[in-house]
């Protein structure tokens, strides 16, 4: 793999968000991915997506796994603490910081060996827990970082670089998101960024867990010809179910409310975000019927992309286990501890 | 032998129809009349239907470890009636149910056999099928009542403060007990030549389990998050921490709960929750068995090498694999101690009883965020499932957590830069800082390598220096780490050493064996890595005696690779059948090992 040197050279006219940062400052270290790799140009609409609403990089903690994909949470936001933990157990470790601190933004990052296979049992009961937190799988199709085996991710008859056909029935993620009621779920293209950043910012604020697939191509072994997970495939076989826009609300509303095909969703922070229906009768609201949408592209041999099904986050993990507002990690052994009387009169109880 | 305080018996029963309540009566009874006594549950894996047993000891000079005989059996199982006639010490007592004969087959010309028509009494007292199969069991604790010289008054309160609210209930336990009581002061001689004396040795004490005592320890060290996966025998831990967490922990006007609860899918998730915790801050745990430890390998190795704190509690069971699920052991120390690939040691406290579960439960939440990294808390089943008379539990008010380097914001603005892995102290331990704080302090977390600043590196010497640094981290804890409780005799030239839930039956050895004139001097290790005094009484003693439960011997292989006394220069004492330990086992290894060398 190689890493190529960007020059380091900071423009005075670089324009700033809210906080005072420019993008530069939600950038991280030095990729060492190929050049062209997908999940650089992720990581990409991350920083902008961050910029973009503000986030303040010291309030925000980025997970990963192992893998190509789970190295990309180095490359951004150097002001975040950072954890890369064990191959597929990402969603475990999150969970245990957000229980411990529900204060911070949690930004998981992951890949389809690390989400699908390895990690698949962590990957569902993240979402059934309801951490409140991005998840993004990049998805190539195979295993990056052990040089390209298929994964559990890979269609029917897409070929590996040597021309083998992989055999097995894919799983798709965003299909199992729906099965198992994750309340936000999407799909990109690494090389859409247009479409990718305002999807990113709406996870970020949606208040559950938001699945977002990110199809994101191995140049290194999954770019060729009969591979269904290339940029040529993704690009030509892309059908985008919602197109989103996502509006902060303190900026004025510029698309024109008579728009039929237009639905606006309050995010928790009073945010406000909008999509657009770009395909003939689907509804991402409706959970069964985006299920039937999604599947009858994957049928046809096309990708869905977009928005695909959204709905206020319900009952998160901290509200199922009705914690205090206070994040965990703040309260004091002082306070927690019942102190000498509490035993005292404990312990006439075991006599 | 036996006599008056000093005695054994056991309950033969089947799993699953309320015996245990009447056992536990019976424990609570004697201790209430102020003498020492120890209850063992022998049980099966199973919900109903397979053979259990409770076994009681009482003990005037305070022996608490298993019997290696029993006086007298309450023999009501009748798949297991022949095995467990035989059990019963020559002259000693089997209480049975005389509504069906006993096979002559299996009787005993040396024992004398004590029939109650259980059944029939039942029967003609009690309406209900479930009545009847309870109530039998109030049935026999009223005979035993009689024949053992129990203090009626003292069981009679037992059952007002056990069914205050519901006196159906009440009306038919005094009924049962009623009957039991009466038809042994009318068939037979009462009390039996061994029986019970009041006594007064039982004011400080309590009973409690050590799973029990665990869950309060956590409380008490202000632990927030817990994360588990159901296993026996590891269960009652996180339903003993959930029920003092929402006695004590939740808030009276919002009913909001300053504690977070995680049912895992299994125990790598239960393990990765307790260490996202952990580096986000919280003081945080799992509690798990033998299998559960297994499967926690790869995130060990990620906590011990990231440097994250956490408690990993450990009920032992028999093993390997499902093994003995019900039955207790010693047989992870090899596990615990180097869990993971690659180069590890971690940090392991040893109780030895549920008082010990209580402040080591502490310790352990203060070690692990002082040493930040995994530290293990080895209980087992009979120390975790049992009921153990141990001292009131105390708590002191001055206690301050050891909540280790975390750097306030004050201290990470006055640096020049943050470097996470940075020796600065010369002790190991390089200070922290947790995620939300300032971007400056901000760093990243990988089981890759990586050089003292956290950044990637595949450089030998910066991987190297790093690694060091933490075998010098954990070579330091041997000093924090409770330290050996040693009993020593003048002159004694044999070491007796063990660990955990051996401590009550090795102890009793050790009188037994000053009777035949074995002057013999204890050492019982409380934690690892061994400090060197472990080392010193090795050394010190011509022969040791390593007395574990387990089949090969891990402590004395521990012992050795970590104090580089040969393994061979120990004499392995082994008992792993899964059942706790008797002190008659100790002693006849001792002897029998002079006796070989005499000979
Ligand atoms: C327990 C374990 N097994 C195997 C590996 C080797 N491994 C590293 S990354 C990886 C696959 C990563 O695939 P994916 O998540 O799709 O990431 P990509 O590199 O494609 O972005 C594997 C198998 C490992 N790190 N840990
Ligand atoms: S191997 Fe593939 S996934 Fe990994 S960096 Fe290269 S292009 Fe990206
Ligand atoms: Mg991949």
């Amino acid at each position: 793999m190689t890493s190529i040197q960007k020059p380091q050279f900071r423009h005075p006219g670089l324009p700033k968000n809210a906080l005072g940062y420019t993008r530069r400052d939600y950038e991280g270290a030095m990729s060492t991915l190929c050049a062209g790799c997908g999940h650089d140009s992720v990581t990409a609409a991350l920083i902008q997506a961050f910029w973009e609403l503000d986030l303040p990089p010291n309030r925000a903690a980025k997970m990963s796994g192992i893998g190509c994909s789970s190295k990309t949470t180095a490359y951004f936001m150097k002001g975040s603490h950072g954890f890369n933990s064990v191959h597929g157990r990402m969603p475990s470790v999150t969970s245990g910081a957000a229980a411990a601190n529900r204060g911070l933004t949690y930004i998981g990052i992951s890949g389809d060996g690390d989400s699908l296979s390895i990690g698949m049992g962590q990957l569902c009961h993240a979402i059934r827990r309801n951490v409140r937190m991005l998840y993004v799988i990049e998805n190539n199709g195979v295993y990056g970082l052990t040089k390209g085996q298929f994964s559990a991710s890979a269609d029917i008859g897409s070929t590996s670089k040597k021309g083998e056909a992989n055999v097995q029935p894919p799983i798709d993620p965003a299909l199992l998101a729906l099965s198992l009621g994750a309340t936000f779920v999407a799909r990109s293209f690494s090389g859409d960024k247009s479409q990718l950043v305002p999807i990113l910012k709406a996870g970020l604020v949606h208040d559950g867990f938001a699945l977002i697939d990110v199809i994101s191509p191995c140049v290194s072994f999954n770019d060729h010809e009969g591979s269904t997970k290339s940029y040529r495939f993704t690009r030509e076989h892309e059908v985008e179910m919602t197109e989103v826009d996502f509006v902060p609300i303190r900026h004025e509303i510029t698309t024109k409310d008579t728009d039929s095909a237009v639905t606006a969703v309050q995010m928790h922070d009073g945010t406000v975000m909008r999509f657009r229906k770009t395909h003939e009768g689907y509804d991402p609201t409706d959970r069964e019927q985006a299920y039937l949408h999604v599947r009858e592209c994957t049928k046809r041999g096309e990708v869905a992309t977009g928005l695909l099904y959204i709905e206020r986050g319900g009952a998160d993990m901290h509200a199922v286990a009705r914690t205090v507002e206070r994040p965990l990690a703040e309260l004091t052994v002082a306070e927690l501890c019942p102190g000498k009387g509490a035993l005292e009169k404990l312990m006439d109880s075991y006599r | 032998m036996s006599g008056i305080n000093d005695f054994a018996f056991k309950m033969a029963t089947v799993n699953g129809t309320g015996s245990a309540s009447a056992n536990s009566l019976l424990m609570q009874a004697i201790f209430r009349m102020g003498i020492p006594v120890a209850g063992k549950n022998i049980f099966p894996s199973n919900i109903q239907g397979l053979p259990t047993w409770y076994e009681v000891r009482v003990s005037a000079h305070g022996y608490m470890a298993r019997p290696a005989q029993v006086d007298l059996i309450v023999a009501l199982n009748g798949t297991t009636l022949a095995k467990d006639i035989k059990t019963v010490r020559p002259g000693g007592y089997v209480m049975y149910d005389s509504s069906w004969p006993i096979p002559e087959a299996i009787k005993r010309a040396d024992v004398t056999f004590l029939g109650v028509p259980f059944g029939d009494l039942a029967a003609s007292a009690f309406e209900r099928d479930r009545d009847r199969t309870l109530l039998r069991n109030i049935i026999y604790t009223g005979a035993l009542g009689a024949l053992l010289n129990i203090d009626h008054e003292i069981i009679s309160e037992m059952l007002r403060e056990k069914f205050a609210k519901k006196k159906s209930l009440l009306d038919a336990n005094a009924k049962a007990i009623q009957m039991g009581w009466d038809y042994a002061l009318e068939h037979f001689e009462c009390p039996l030549p061994f029986h019970l004396e009041k006594m007064d040795e039982t004011k400080d004490k309590v009973i409690i389990d050590g799973n029990t005592a665990c869950g309060l320890g956590a409380v008490y060290a202000g632990a927030t998050v817990g994360a588990w996966y159901p296993i026996t025998p590891s269960t009652s831990l996180m339903e003993a921490f959930k029920a003092f967490c929402e006695k004590y922990r939740v808030d009276k006007e919002t009913g909001l709960r300053k504690f977070c609860i995680l049912q895992a899918e299994d125990e790598l998730a239960a393990a990765g929750i307790t260490i996202g915790a952990g580096w986000a801050g919280a003081r945080s745990f799992t509690n798990t068995s033998g299998p559960g430890i297994s499967l926690m390998q790869e995130f060990l190795g990620l906590a011990y090498y990231t440097e994250i704190p956490g408690v990993f509690f450990d009920v032992q069971r028999a093993g390997p694999s499902t093994g003995m699920p019900t039955r207790t052991q010693q047989a992870d120390l090899m596990m615990l101690a180097y869990a993971s690939h690659g180069d590890t040691k971690h940090l392991i406290v040893f109780p030895a009883n549920p008082y010990e579960c209580f402040t080591l439960t502490v310790e352990a939440f203060d070690l692990a965020e002082r040493f930040q990294t995994p530290v293990f808390v080895a209980s087992d089943l009979d120390i975790g499932m049992n009921d153990w008379m141990v001292p009131r539990f105390e708590w002191d008010e001055n206690y301050v957590a050891d909540r280790g380097k975390v750097l306030s914001a004050e201290e990470l603005a006055a640096l020049p830069k943050f470097s996470r892995y940075l020796d600065k102290d010369g002790d190991g331990i390089a200070a922290r800082t947790l995620p939300g704080g300032d971007a400056k302090g901000a760093y990243f977390v990988r089981g890759s390598s990586h050089d003292e600043h956290a950044a990637y590196t595949e450089d030998s010497d910066a991987y190297v220096k790093v690694v060091d640094r933490i075998k010098r981290k954990i070579e330091n804890a041997a000093k924090a780490v409770p330290a050996p409780l040693f009993v020593r005799n003048p002159g004694a030239e044999i070491g007796l050493v063990t660990l955990g839930s051996c401590d009550a039956a090795v102890r009793e050895a050790m009188d037994r064996l000053k009777e035949q004139g074995f002057h013999v001097d204890f050492m019982r290790i409380r934690g690892f890595p061994f400090d060197t005094c472990v080392q010193q009484f090795l050394a010190e003693h011509e022969v040791n005696f390593i007395i574990e439960q387990n089949r090969d011997g891990q402590l004395r292989s521990l012992l050795a690779i970590e104090t580089g006394i040969p393994r061979d220069a120990m004499v392995a004492v082994l008992d792993y059948s899964g059942m706790p330990l008797t002190a008659k086992s100790v002693v006849d290894a001792v002897t029998a090992h002079f006796a070989g060398v005499d000979a």
